[in-house]
């Protein structure tokens, strides 16, 4: 099967200033790969970037998505192909309410693959079925979109978001900052069982306690804007012990031995 | 922030689909005004001495004031001598008899607004009095209101036909003089809307009235009357729409309601005329005096506006809070978009005992818009009990909005409550975002956005009105955020 992402010396900056210097990184289709690093290193702005944010300007290198281009999209196209990121700040929208930003989202995406939209009764079907597989509440939908949310509830929300839409490449950002050991395995059950054949994740996390649960098939270390390690999954373990500043002193030689 | 700004112009930069000029032609008096322009007014609307009388004590009074100026809206000087005061489609022999006889010209126009004025509004429950410039051309539904003792008709014909009701209560919520633009209406005003509802009856459908700005060059004076005698009830549309135009067109109206004892008075207005292009050229200058009179104990009168158009919007429907436990509300979602301002609020004043009001103002500012809520609660001695309850929340789209709020509260009683809550809040680029990795258009997204922030007044607006409305702004604000 052809990747579902490549990407190919990408290069981005925010106000003239160089964040992404260089990435490189293959995802094949049923793949998790994770990506950590100290704070600054460029994690949050790679999973930006991917999702077409448009603060930050690429100057560099190309990303295809699924074959095709995807640097040239607009978000929206993006995300209604299949690319989905689960924001590390979800973003509260008062008055709408989260049933209502859910179904606009999943018939957005059902247009644009030229099937019929759900209607009320059928959208709600389906959704119960995805809040049950959360462990969440039903009247989380009904309130507006991450409003008066805990830090629990937003990244669950994402997740319930990314299980409606069924993503082919999921991009998780930070999903398990500020949560307590009994949220984080919520959220944790929930992004397994989305892994799947066909559908690709990459986990952006500053620690390795997320990794407990979902395990990688990856780990790339990301340090000042490039990718200076990448390995399996024990990758995770060793910078769990030996920390960030192993890398940092690791870092010009990798770049060297490139 | 380069590309947001952009695609804001982008999406800001849609044309008013309300835009056309009917070919009709116009019965005009040349521009200008005097007290001769006046008489002739009152002589072609073969109104009683005692309506000329007010007419000429209005102007008498005008000549002595001075536009306000104390509104954060700004405008280039009107010439009200270069206005005109007087205008009407031509009329076969006495007027139209039925919809049959008008004019198929202004029935298409009717029809682009989608005014329901054929035989879908006897399903859709409108009965509709349509002014188009300054005449009455149609109004239907009046025979099933008749058997009611109901009264809805065009203001002119009520001067014939009741001229002891118009005698009654014209003027006796807002005076003659009470502003510029008031003492002007009272001059001059040329046709609107009557409505009296008799004792104990409860209106059994929405009435519905259609100003259309037309003939070039004429500002629009309407005058709008309703009385609902005790334990009536009605709820009463106005919505509006205009088509384009170079110039800026004055219009300034008054609408006077009068609740007695156990009354209740529901107006509801979605406004959407013609706004200006987006250099803020043309468009309507909207000045409106609307206020309500809660005569009777235990009344209620409720405003609900939205206001999307108009290149200037000054207008504050108030309600006057005389009888005892009365209860005034207030309800706006007002937007400016390009070049638009808006200065809009409202006004309650507590006179009676346990009296009650509720004030809850969203504005949304896009493009150059400039907004600004400015409100008055006014608790006098005697309203033993007053409670006020305000919420007044801002929403900017975009980075060169503006928007501004100018609560004033006077309280003179003791045991009264006054409330107020305010917001400022932006859609921010992060929102957008967040919509759009979701799947959404920018436009959609906004939209959303909208109407989420403008729900609590939506759900004031009788059910059609509501979707309109939604529409409305969709369209006003197609993508005014990026």
């Amino acid at each position: 099967m052809p990747p579902i992402l490549e990407i190919r010396g990408l290069e981005a900056r925010v106000d003239d200033k160089p964040i992404l210097r260089g990435i490189d990184l293959t995802v094949n289709p049923g793949e998790v790969h994770a990506i950590m690093g100290p704070n600054g290193s460029g994690k949050s702005t790679l999973a930006q970037v991917l999702a077409g944010r448009e603060t930050y300007a690429v100057t560099a290198g190309e990303v295809h998505y699924l074959g095709a281009d995807l640097l040239t999209r607009a978000p929206e196209e993006r995300a209604r192909e299949g690319l989905f990121l689960a924001f590390q700040y979800p973003v509260e929208i008062a008055g709408v309410s989260n049933v209502y930003l859910l179904k606009a989202a999943l018939n957005a995406a059902r247009r644009h693959r030229g099937e019929p939209e759900l209607d009320a009764m059928d959208f709600l079907a389906l959704v119960r079925g995805k809040l049950k597989a959360m462990e969440m509440p039903e009247d989380l939908i009904y309130r507006s979109v991450n409003e008066g949310f805990s830090g629990g509830e937003k990244k669950r929300n994402e997740i319930l978001q990314m299980a409606l839409l069924e993503p082919k490449l999921a991009i998780l950002d930070e999903a398990d900052s500020g949560l307590d050991i009994d949220a984080l395995q919520v959220v944790a059950r929930g992004i397994n069982a989305l892994r799947a054949p066909g559908r690709a994740m990459i986990v952006v996390t500053h620690y390795q306690r997320l990794l407990d649960y979902v395990v990688p098939d990856f780990v790339h270390v990301l340090s000042q804007g490039r990718i200076v390690r990448s390995g399996g999954k024990e990758l995770a373990l060793e910078l769990e012990s030996r920390g960030y500043g192993w890398i940092d002193d690791a870092a010009p030689a990798a770049v060297r031995a490139q | 922030m380069d590309t947001d700004t952009t695609h804001i112009d982008e999406l800001i930069s849609r044309e008013y689909a309300h835009g056309f000029v009917t070919d009709i032609e116009a019965d005009s008096v040349p521009p200008g005004l005097s007290e001769d322009v006046i008489r002739l007014i009152s002589a072609k609307k073969n109104e009683p001495p005692f309506m000329l009388e007010w007419r000429l004590d209005a102007y008498r009074h005008w000549l002595t004031m001075r536009e306000p100026d104390w509104s954060s809206i700004g405008h280039p000087p009107i010439d009200y001598q270069d206005i005109v005061y007087y205008s009407a489609p031509k009329a076969k022999k006495d007027g139209p008899k039925s919809l049959d006889e008008v004019d198929p010209e202004l029935l298409r126009v009717y029809e682009k607004l989608g005014v329901p004025l054929k035989e879908r509004e006897a399903l859709a429950g409108v009965a509709v009095d349509a002014v188009f410039d300054s005449v009455s051309v149609g109004t239907t539904f009046k025979s099933r209101l008749a058997e009611l003792g109901i009264i809805f008709c065009a203001f002119s014909e009520a001067v014939q036909e009741h001229p002891e009701l118009v005698r009654q209560y014209l003027g006796s919520v807002v005076p003659r003089g009470d502003n510029f633009f008031a003492a002007l209406n009272s001059a001059v005003f040329t046709d609107g809307s009557f409505c009296y509802i008799p004792k104990g009856v409860r209106c059994p459908m929405e009435l519905s009235t259609y100003f259309r700005i037309n003939a070039k060059d004429s500002g629009q004076f309407e005058r709008t009357l309703i009385i609902a005698d005790e334990g009536a009830y009605v709820s009463y549309l106005e919505g509006c729409t205009a088509p384009m135009r170079d110039e800026n067109q004055l219009h300034a109206a008054v609408v006077e309601l009068v609740a007695l004892e156990r009354a209740h008075i529901k107006y509801s207005t979605v406004q959407n005329w013609y706004p200006g292009d987006r250099d803020g050229k043309g468009g309507i200058y909207n000045f409106v005096t609307k206020r309500g009179d809660c005569r009777g104990a235990h009344s209620h009168i409720a405003w609900t506006q939205v206001e999307t158009g108009s290149a200037i919007t000054w207008k504050y429907p108030s309600c006057i809070l005389r009888g005892d436990n009365s209860v005034g509300t207030f309800h706006s979602v007002a937007l400016t978009n390009h070049r638009q301002q808006a200065d809009t609020g409202t006004k309650m004043i507590h006179i009676g005992r346990n009296t009650r009001s509720t004030i809850v103002s969203k504005g949304i500012s896009a493009g150059r818009g400039s907004n600004a809520y400015r409100g008055l609660v006014k608790v006098l001695k005697t309203a033993e009990g007053a409670r006020n309850y305000t919420q007044c929340d801002s929403l900017l789209v975009g980075d060169r909005c503006a928007a501004h709020t100018f609560p004033y509260i006077e309280v003179r009683n003791p045991t009264a409550k006054v409330e107020h809550e305010a917001s400022t809040s932006r859609i921010g680029e992060e929102q957008l975002f967040y919509c759009r990795q979701r799947g959404l258009s920018a436009e959609d997204a906004v939209s959303m956005i909208v109407n989420g922030f403008c729900k609590e007044v939506f759900k004031e607006l009788p059910m059609e009105f509501a979707v309109e409305a939604q529409k409305l702004l969709g369209v006003s604000l197609e993508g005014s955020v990026g």
